[in-house]
């Protein structure tokens, strides 16, 4: 069986699924960063295997390249955030960061 | 003979990621878990090198290995009583969390398998870095720009968010 596009969309497929199981079971906020950073990775994965095998040019690649920006920034402030988090109720779990809690 | 080759290697490098993944999420230890993410990268970085994006491959390695998993890293150890954290949810949680996640995976796969893809002919894998700098600079300039404001946002965000307030003492 020649590998086609199938083959990457499971892979991707299986990687979302996987970040999705980490954010929802998980309750340390540097874990659940990890998962999104999974699904992040799994959407670069399908913008690429489309831009390969669907279309003509690469704007599926450089659209990864901007989701690699916006992961970049995005883990920059999250980690900021947990950061915060830790010197005001110094925990990191995200169960325990109930303050707004009615 | 060289097909096999191919092949081989690609699903070497499949299952590097979709192992490694499943170690991200099941391990008990957070700084397996942060390493465990690094082969993950690395699997999708090679991933790229099969679907011919070359600049992806190693922008995937220098800014996801070099630097999003070094901010994680050191996300888990400032954060000192890291270990100490009941790492999962009750299995009140877990639960209901893994049905959600395989209707998800199904449906995916379903569509998958389902949709009659229209393929456009194998392309002779060829250097990209060139084909992406000329987009960024005609078609994309705009997005371009406006992830440079993004990053400079972020950066100043992260630094007001984690910074400790000096008052300078009054003077009389």
């Amino acid at each position: 069986m020649i590998i086609g596009l199938e083959h990457y969309l499971f892979i991707s497929a299986i990687l979302f699924s996987l970040g999705l199981f980490g954010v929802l079971t998980r309750r340390n906020a540097v874990s659940i960063l990890m998962g999104i950073e999974l699904i992040l990775n799994a959407a670069n994965l399908n913008f690429v295997a489309f831009s390969r095998f669907v279309t003509i040019g690469i704007s599926g690649q450089l659209f990864a390249v901007f989701v690699i920006i916006l992961a970049a920034a995005e883990a920059a402030v999250a980690l900021a955030i947990i950061l915060a988090l830790y010197q005001n109720i110094k925990s990191v779990s995200v169960d325990e960061a109930d303050a707004m809690k009615g | 003979m060289e097909g096999i080759i191919y092949k081989i290697v690609f699903y070497l490098f499949a299952v590097l990621t979709v192992g490694s993944a499943l170690v991200v999420v099941t391990s008990r230890n957070i700084v397996h878990s942060a390493f465990a993410l690094l082969f993950t990268f690395f699997g999708v970085a090679g991933l790229y090198v099969f679907l011919s994006a070359d600049f992806l491959a190693a922008t995937q390695v220098l800014i996801y290995v070099g630097g999003i998993l070094v901010l994680i890293l050191f996300g888990v150890m400032l954060t000192r009583k890291v270990f100490d954290v009941k790492i999962f949810s009750g299995a009140g949680q877990v639960f209901p969390a893994a049905v959600g996640v395989a209707v998800i995976f199904f449906l995916l796969a379903t569509v998958i398998v389902k949709t009659p893809w229209h393929l456009v002919g194998e392309r002779a894998m060829e250097p990209t870095t060139a084909e992406i700098g000329k987009l960024l600079m005609t078609d994309f300039l705009l997005p371009f720009e406006v992830a440079s404001v993004v990053l400079l946002a972020a950066l100043v965000g992260a630094v007001i968010l984690i910074r400790k307030e000096v008052r300078p003492p009054k003077v009389d």
